[in-house]
């Protein structure tokens, strides 16, 4: 079983690697690159702790083989601050107490800033269904709507 | 979870990944979306020595209608689908399934094309191809095509071979006063339904059924078409009555087994109310326009 050099573009900085074929996206970015912002959770596509951005779509990296992201862009949470300061999904999480375990948030984060790309004024419904991908079992989410909200009034 | 070992290829061409899928005969499988069989390999519920990753070939992602006919790529992501203006416009029961398909996440990544050819009856596209009265293009030696209805032969079983790649959907685009609809029942966000109807009418002179399709998903270990109450249909005004009796029908038609989604009663009963509703809903869209 050969193993694939890949290179990707990893919050704007490339990194290259050698994998085997089976490696999982989200093992290339916690073992090989050491980032461990990104979250395993269930393992199985359901929960979203994995979510990262791909080439500007949010995806589970559980469920994406690293050597198919060769020659890509990933965002991860580690790249969501700029110049140390917070993004406004970041913050927003902060200001409206958006997490309570935490361990679902980098997924979250990454999900809320993709469709923030995508939709600058999303209503209530929209966020809903952007984040209905991803889990958390601890805030009802209603704290979370209401910080993707305070990011999207603070993007505009 | 880590999937046993493979060696993974990538090939740019459609012609290359026909050879490789030649060469490696049953060893090898052919990777679009990745959503379900990724999943599998983790749960090592299948392996595969090779897999044979589409996505990088140019040329398999599109959605165009032209000369009566709605073209879709197989690599079209579900996500490219929910956002296409001429879906939501002209094919309601797309519009309506898309949605309802794992959560967007997954339809980010997920493909109509792997939809279709997975052969899982807890797939809903296949229904909705169905339906539609949709026909499959295949790459091999040569090309042909294969109906929807003909295509699925059992548990993860379609009339695919393995050294062919689903490369096209082909969906007739419909007459006027046609009208579709997709209704699912499922108790979460990326679940499969617990029961699901497909239906495509269209209606003739006065307002009765000229034509229709219904078929059923996680009815059986195929999607299951319900012929007879479509053909129940036809030449009969579409009252509440007649569209209960035909759910009704269609519904005996379905064999779900009982898991913990429910009862194979219960299925079979949100079958019947599944397809009654997707049969008025249907009928009211092809009234209007």
């Amino acid at each position: 079983m050969a193993k694939h050099k890949i290179s990707v573009t990893i919050n704007g900085a490339v990194r290259a690697a050698e994998v085997e074929s089976r490696l999982l996206l989200v093992h290339l970015i916690r073992e090989n690159f050491a980032m461990t912002g990104t979250h395993v959770g269930c393992d199985t596509s359901h929960c979203g702790a994995c979510t990262v951005v791909l080439d500007g779509s949010p995806v589970k990296s559980c469920t994406v083989l690293a050597v198919q992201a060769d020659g890509c862009k990933i965002t991860t949470v580690e790249g969501l601050e700029q110049g140390g300061k917070l993004h406004p999904v970041q913050e927003g999480f902060t200001e409206k107490h958006g997490l309570q375990c935490g361990f679902c948030t980098p997924g979250m984060l990454m999900t809320a800033s993709a469709l923030l790309e995508r939709n600058k004024n999303p209503s209530e419904l929209e966020i809903r269904q952007a984040i209905s991908g991803n889990l958390c079992r601890c805030t009802g989410y209603v704290n979370i709507v209401k910080a993707v909200q305070y990011a999207a009034e603070k993007m505009r | 979870m880590i999937p046993a070992a493979f060696d993974y290829h990538r090939p740019d061409t459609l012609d290359e990944a026909l050879k490789l899928l030649k060469k490696h005969g049953d060893e090898a499988k052919v990777l679009s979306g990745g959503m379900s069989l990724l999943p599998m390999l983790k749960l090592r519920l299948a392996s595969f020595a090779h897999l044979v990753d589409i996505n990088r070939i140019p040329g398999l992602d599109y959605i165009k209608e032209e000369k009566g006919t709605l073209r879709i790529g197989a690599m079209t992501r579900q996500a490219a689908l929910e956002r296409s203006d001429v879906i939501k416009s002209r094919y309601p029961i797309l519009a309506d399934a898309v949605p309802l398909i794992a959560d967007p996440l997954v339809r980010n990544r997920g493909t109509l094309g792997g939809n279709v050819a997975n052969g899982d009856p807890g797939n809903d596209q296949p229904a909705i191809m169905i339906a539609l009265g949709a026909t499959f293009v295949a790459e091999g030696s040569k090309e042909r095509t294969i109906p929807a209805n003909q295509f699925y032969k059992g548990l993860y079983e379609t009339a695919l071979a393995r050294n062919e790649i689903l490369t096209e959907i082909r969906i007739p685009a419909p007459p006027p006063k046609s009208g579709g609809a997709y209704t699912k029942l499922k108790r979460k966000t990326g679940d499969f339904a617990v029961a699901a109807a497909a239906v495509q009418v269209t209606l003739g002179k006065g307002g009765a059924v000229e034509s229709c399709r219904i078929a059923l998903t996680n009815a059986g270990l195929t999607p299951v078409e319900a012929v007879d109450a479509a053909k129940y249909l036809v030449g009969k005004m579409p009252d509440d009555k007649t569209l209960m009796e035909a759910a009704k029908m269609a519904a005996a038609k379905s064999s779900p087994s009982a898991d913990r989604k429910g009862s194979v009663e219960y299925k079979k009963e949100m079958a019947r109310v599944l397809t009654a509703r997707a049969l008025k809903k249907a009928v009211q869209r092809a009234g209007a326009n």
